[in-house]
């Protein structure tokens, strides 16, 4: 009985300190990879130039559809830009910018200088359409497809990396 | 140059600790008295260790940027007194705080527990020294403070201004001696297993080390606490953050252990519990110490931490454990105990038993996240919901106990009169209900709380009361505990009546709410010398009694390293504390300000600290009777 | 006589308990969620553009008539677990909510088993 307990005992010591040596080598890095597989919720968002809305429907039309949060305060924004540009030019992909938090001329004074590679433009004044997708800081993107099926999710700027494995998946 | 003295002296400590260990052993095997050769290796030892760490702080008093440790944490523009306290301010520095605590506390336990055998006093002086070594290769080869940059940076990046904060220069040193000192309990109890020192004796030898750790502990754990309230601007002085937990886990273990050491000097019970506890405490501190300084309980942010210093705690950590368990069993005997129900044997293990279930709760709701993330990828956050309902409604019934178990006889116990705690127990309702009246509340547990609280303290005040009578009193431990009651008391009190209101508001502009208003009358931009500030002035009007208090929350922007901050501005009164931030919302003309009534803040304060006063006051008791 | 003052004890405190469950508490919920943005603060703490919109999502959530858990049910599904302070129970975290109180019981009867057994 005794020898028992004592065995028990060094089992959970090993396995605790093993774990926290598992722990120590991981990413710590925090993503909402929670909502990957998951159905696009429902939204209904108004487009930048207050013309119409766009809805779950704009994104059913095509093959794949990636949404993107930006806004003209935020530099990480401006270093993903020529990355969404290449984007902007492939196939088989609709680019919806969601313009989160911003005032509209200095968006429109960002777009004009660096490009506009957003096939549709909507805006989120308050913020409140961003938690609906689970952002938490801008930039973050959104590959879903037709299915209306969340593939991917990148938070932060996107990176080369980012571009080539969006290119792997809509080809 | 400085630097290479620091190294030198580094150098020079660990021959020092190396050449103890070898005299001591050596001495082990002859017989005689200790060796004079080693008091004077371990005099040594602690003058060198001290030096070294003044070269650290001279290295910061003329910003000495060659020194990666000093170009990281300071900056010459720096007040004095926050570039000495920038030594202790960061890991490297505080390290070699530590190494400074473990080598004094080894030199004092030598010197002052000459009644000991001497196999046990030399055994503990070489486990110590190991402790010092393990420390002294961390500091040096992970993580040390003399360690040089070039090319030589002509200015550092300062001190994060939140840490710039007089509570937080003394808040370090003061939560090390705690939980570093409890490493000479931890040797000292290595060195009672080997070599079989079990008399009640030893509890002598070590039950005022205990005491001064835990003192420091709890009035390290309370200047945090303080610190917290006024700097980080949200109102609270605790969170359950890993960090703060880390700083409890030892205090609970400390807390049991002074108190089974109490029934071990009397009565020679529960030797190995005794030991498990001492054991336990140091290992909680260097498992807190790996949890907070590995960086693997940071969450979002990734910070530049350096995955080998977690590894080479961990292998410490590791090595301790196993290394006590591998000893524990090969000595442990099985204790048979008969003891009373009623008896105060059995009252502190009952204090034992909760103090052991705060701790489990703690400890599994700061690692859990960290196992589920492991084991199943998902991140979960354990935050305060999670020990509030698992832990208050247990303290409730822990406040009962410590009211009745300090009554309790040795041995064998009568309870003489059981119909006082009945009115005891209606005079702690009837008052609770008199609250709950006058002030209206809501919360069933914290009803109960509080009633807990006041039959603890009503029934200590009447121990007072008979116990002056006969002359015959207590004081450290009626101190400690009334205050414990307070202490509970007055966060019960807190938490009820505290007022909270959060508004958007713009330059001229007056809110309303319950008898109170509020209003943003002016904004002031000043320049301070390492800092801009944006000053508000709001009134604050109390319109039944049609009082004003004015409050000036600020803005900061520090320029070195480039931060923001909000410094709350706080009235506090006996009876209350107004608090108040206010902070800026980004691309707006809206601020946002933060607006709080905290009940009897100060006398939170009071309690921690009378409670500390009870364990100061028997530690003197102690030495002087010896 | 003590079951009257009982019974009147437990109508005093069921009432006022009763009476708080009715409205859902705003900034309660907002203390509970972490503001994943900030290091260790919760969204009341919080003044971050992620607190500021977290607000405005509660405030929405609570006119459409959630309750309290629907709201943390939303926003763990949205954020995942590690926005809600207070962990839900479920099989994961069932030894989280469980092994303190087994602590508990088992120390009782360890305290037990060294008491006398006869009285």
């Amino acid at each position: 009985m005794q020898k028992i307990i004592k065995i028990i005992i060094l089992f959970i010591f090993l396995f605790v300190i093993g774990i926290f040596y598992i722990s120590l080598t991981r990413n710590t890095n925090y993503n909402t990879s929670s909502l990957i597989n998951k159905e696009t919720p429902e939204f209904k968002i108004i487009s930048f130039d207050d013309s119409n809305f766009y809805t779950r429907d704009d994104v059913k039309k095509n093959n794949y559809t990636l949404i993107n949060f930006w806004a003209s305060w935020c530099a990480p924004c401006k270093v993903e830009h020529p990355i969404l540009m290449k984007l902007s030019q492939t196939k088989n992909l609709v680019i919806l910018g969601i313009n989160f938090k911003d005032k509209e001329p200095q968006a429109k004074i960002f777009l004009s200088e660096l490009g506009n590679p957003y096939d549709l433009l909507a805006k989120d004044k308050n913020g409140k359409h961003s938690v609906k997708f689970g952002i938490y800081g801008i930039p973050e993107s959104i590959l879903i497809n037709k299915e209306l099926m969340i593939i991917q999710k990148f938070v932060g700027p996107l990176s080369v990396d980012d571009y080539n494995n969006i290119i792997k998946i809509i080809e | 140059m400085l630097s290479n003295l620091g190294n030198i002296l580094l150098f020079l400590n660990v021959i020092l600790s190396l050449s103890i260990i070898y005299t001591a052993n050596r001495n082990l095997k002859i017989s005689g008295g200790v060796d004079k050769n080693i008091f004077q290796l371990s005099l040594i030892q602690s003058t060198s260790i001290i030096i070294c760490f003044f070269v650290l702080i001279a290295a910061f008093i003329v910003s000495d940027f060659s020194l990666i440790t000093v170009y990281q944490n300071s900056h010459s523009l720096k007040p004095l007194f926050y570039k000495v306290a920038g030594t202790w301010g960061n890991h490297e520095g505080s390290l070699l705080l530590w190494a400074i605590i473990l080598s004094i506390f080894s030199f004092l336990f030598l010197i002052y527990n000459k009644d000991h055998p001497k196999k046990f006093r030399l055994l503990t002086l070489i486990i110590q020294n190991i402790l010092i070594l393990g420390f002294l290769f961390f500091i040096l080869f992970n993580s040390n403070p003399f360690s040089k940059i070039s090319p030589i940076p002509s200015e550092g990046l300062g001190l994060n201004p939140i840490l710039q904060d007089p509570a937080l220069a003394i808040h370090p040193p003061l939560l090390y001696v705690g939980f570093v000192g409890a490493s000479i309990y931890f040797s000292a109890a290595i060195a009672s297993l080997i070599t079989n020192y079990s008399e009640k004796s030893f509890s002598l030898s070590i039950k005022n080390w205990v005491l001064i750790s835990w003192c420091f502990q709890t009035l390290g754990i309370l200047v945090g606490s303080i610190w917290a309230y006024y700097e980080l601007g949200w109102g609270g002085f605790w969170f359950w953050d890993p960090v703060e937990n880390a700083s409890l886990l030892p205090w609970f273990a400390m807390t049991a252990l002074f108190h089974s050491l109490i029934v071990f000097e009397k009565r020679n019970l529960f030797y190995f519990w005794v030991i498990i506890l001492c054991l336990i405490t140091f290992t909680l501190s260097v498992t807190g110490t790996f949890l907070v300084r590995s960086g693997i309980l940071n969450s979002v942010h990734t910070f530049a931490s350096d995955p080998t210093r977690g590894i080479y705690i961990l292998i410490f950590l590791s090595l301790m454990i196993f290394g006590s368990i591998f000893l524990l069993f090969q000595k442990y005997k099985k204790q048979n105990y008969d003891l009373n129900r009623n008896s105060k044997e059995t009252f502190i293990l009952v204090n034992n038993w909760f103090m052991m279930f705060y701790l489990i709760t703690v400890l599994l709701g700061t690692i859990y996240p960290i196992f589920t993330d492991a084991l199943t990828d998902n991140k979960i956050s354990v935050g305060p919901p999670f020990y509030n309902t698992i832990i208050f409604p247990v303290v409730v019934i822990f406040l009962l106990f410590m009211a009745l178990g300090p009554k309790a006889k040795w041995i064998k116990n009568k309870f003489e009169n059981i119909r006082i705690y009945f009115f005891i127990l209606a005079g702690a309702i009837s008052l609770n209900l008199a609250i709950i009246f006058f002030f209206k509340s809501y919360s069933l547990l914290s009803n109960f709380i509080i009633i807990s609280a006041l039959f603890l303290i009503i029934s200590s005040l009447i121990d007072i009361a008979k116990a002056l009578k006969r002359n015959k009193l207590d004081y450290a431990r009626i101190i400690s505990h009334t205050s414990f009651g307070f202490l509970v008391l007055f966060i019960g009190l807190n938490d009820i009546f505290s007022l909270e209101k959060d508004y958007n508001i713009k330059l001229g502009e007056t809110k309303k709410f319950e008898n109170y208003s509020i209003q943003l009358q002016n904004l002031d931009l000043k320049n301070y010398k390492n800092y801009k500030a944006v000053i508000g002035k709001l009134e604050i009007k109390n319109i039944n009694s049609n009082q004003t208090n004015i409050l000036n929350p600020e803005i900061r922007i520090y320029n070195k390293p480039k931060t923001l901050t909000y410094e709350a501005a706080i009235k506090t009164s006996l009876i209350k504390d107004y608090y108040l931030t206010m902070s800026n919302i980004d691309r707006s003309d809206y601020y946002n300000i933060k607006f709080q009534k905290k009940p009897l803040m100060v006398w939170i304060w009071i309690s921690v600290i009378m409670i500390v006063v009870g364990g100061s006051i028997r530690l003197f008791n102690n030495a002087k009777n010896n | 006589m003590k079951l009257n003052l009982f019974l009147l004890l437990f109508i005093f405190f069921s009432k006022f308990s009763f009476a708080a469950e009715k409205t859902v508490d705003q900034n309660l919920i907002h203390k509970n969620l972490r503001c994943l943005v900030c290091q260790g603060q919760s969204i009341s703490d919080s003044n971050s553009d992620f607190a500021q919109t977290i607000k405005l999502v509660v405030k929405d959530l609570i006119d459409e008539g959630k309750t309290e858990d629907e709201i943390y049910e939303f926003m763990s599904d949205k954020y995942g677990d590690w926005i809600v302070f207070k962990p839900q129970f479920n099989t994961q975290n069932s030894l989280l909510w469980i092994l303190p109180y087994i602590a508990l019981i088992f120390g009782g009867f360890f305290i037990f088993s060294f008491l006398k057994k006869r009285q």
